[in-house]
């Protein structure tokens, strides 16, 4: 069993630790970095409700050993609202639109709406559908989710157009 | 849900990793993107004493056009594979599929090689493989071979290569400008481990069949390559090919299973459907997505 120094990039701060090679990134995350706003669900890379940025990159931190991103810049849910407090847009289309049930999957949700609105700028109703595959399951809360989505790709965030 | 423990090394080139693999006398499991491994780890279905992660490996990610064909380096991520303008252009087949393989989520870490080298039987990139004639190059401290992906695959999550051995490369023939393409699978979401699929392609000499390569995936325990209907295939027109009547021809050789997901009785029957109308819309030359 190795121990290994990692240091990586959280929301702009600094998180070096000494772990062992099979912590996964999210429980780095949370226990060494605190960074709660990591879910960890399934635990197998079915569910999404862990999904973090890596180097600008939706990735399942179940799914990725610590280690692994060892160097790496990384982004959680936290890292979102600028430091005035003011949201993301899409927290705050997922605001506007009451896009969550229970609230558990949503940092996941968020981090993916996030990192596809970084790498395209302004990706489409479509695309931002077919990404949320990787978070659909049981729930009945994907109407929201949907109208969020669908306000993204048109740009009305913000001009009170929600529900 | 968390892996028991294990060592863990990210060895610089492909001769230090051989080493190691070679020092670990089967102990060792190989780590690329991780996004079929984790999962197996996590569940405790797989104990590793030492993982060897690959994608730090100088030179081992990234498409080049070689005489053999096209050459993916094996720690490719899937996204960037999908957005390659090489494989767009030479190899349309791997690019559809691609879009098919796990989510957006898993495909900013999965590798082709690691999917490859896997061998699981639900999975696209072997059957792409298989269908495409494509070559898998594999390194050890013995040296290098080269393996028809026809000879990879052994059974479910088993192949060819052994315990000292890492693959290094895998090679898709260009099958020509103007080749037909075919790719569709059937799945309960977007994502999700298909139910029954097909993969191939046709080279033409005009409207003339010059070649077929053709294979299923999650229609048994390996890629199922359709030998008799890509023999049936070559040497006729596009125009004369009946793809209901080379169904059975098709299907012959597949042995599904039964599983919580779906029965082999309903892999078999939608096989059959989704082979006609995948091979009729390569005829026709429309999308086949």
């Amino acid at each position: 069993m190795s121990e290994h120094k990692v240091e990586m990039t959280v929301n702009g701060a600094r998180l070096a630790a000494t772990t062992e090679a099979r912590t996964s990134l999210g429980d780095f995350l949370r226990n060494e970095g605190g960074w709660t706003g990591v879910h960890l669900g399934c635990e197998h890379g079915v569910c999404g409700a862990c999904t973090v940025m890596v180097d600008g990159r939706a990735v399942r931190s179940c799914l990725m050993l610590a280690v692994q991103a060892d160097g790496a810049e990384v982004k959680t849910a936290e890292g979102l609202a600028a430091p005035d407090g003011s949201l993301h847009p899409v927290q705050q289309a997922m605001r506007e639109n009451h896009a969550l049930q229970c609230g558990f999957c949503t940092p996941g949700v968020v981090m993916t709406f996030a990192a596809l609105m970084e790498r395209d700028g302004t990706p489409d109703e479509a695309e931002l559908l077919e990404a949320m595959s990787g978070h659909t399951c049981r729930c009945t809360g994907y109407q929201g989710i949907r109208k969020a989505a669908r306000a993204l790709a048109a740009g009305t965030v913000g001009q009170g157009g929600g529900q | 849900m968390k892996p028991a423990p294990f060592d863990y090394v990210a060895p610089r080139s492909v001769a230090e990793a051989c080493q190691i693999l070679a020092e670990a006398g089967g102990g060792a499991t190989v780590i690329a993107g991780g996004q079929t491994l984790m999962p197996l780890l996590n569940l405790r279905m797989s104990q590793p004493f030492i993982l060897v992660d690959i994608t730090r490996i100088e030179g081992f990610t990234g498409v080049a056009r070689t005489a053999d064909g096209i050459r993916v380096a094996p720690a490719t991520r899937q996204a960037d594979a999908l957005a390659d303008a090489t494989l767009q252009a030479h190899v349309p087949a791997l690019v559809q599929a691609l879009a098919h393989v796990g989510h957006h989520q898993t495909r900013n870490r999965g590798t082709i090689g690691g999917s490859v080298a896997l061998g699981e039987p639900a999975a696209e990139m072997p059957a792409v493989a298989v269908a495409l004639g494509a070559t898998i190059e594999i390194a050890s401290t013995r040296g290098t071979r080269r393996l028809a992906a026809r000879d990879f695959y052994i059974g479910p999550y088993m192949t060819a290569l052994e315990p000292d051995e890492l693959v290094t490369g895998i090679t898709y023939p260009d099958w020509g400008p103007g080749h037909r393409w075919l790719f569709r699978e059937v799945a309960r979401r977007p994502g999700d481990f298909a139910l029954t699929g097909m993969v191939g392609a046709l080279a033409l000499d005009g409207e003339r069949i010059t070649r077929a390569g053709l294979c299923w995936f999650a229609m048994g325990p390996i890629p199922v390559a359709m030998r008799e209907a890509e023999g049936a295939l070559v040497g006729q027109t596009l125009s004369g090919v009946d793809p209901a009547g080379l169904a059975e021809l098709a299907l012959s050789g597949t042995a599904p299973f039964d599983d919580s997901h779906a029965s082999a009785e309903y892999r078999r029957t939608v096989g059959r459907r989704l082979f006609e109308k995948t091979l009729r819309t390569a005829l026709e030359a429309r999308e086949a997505a």
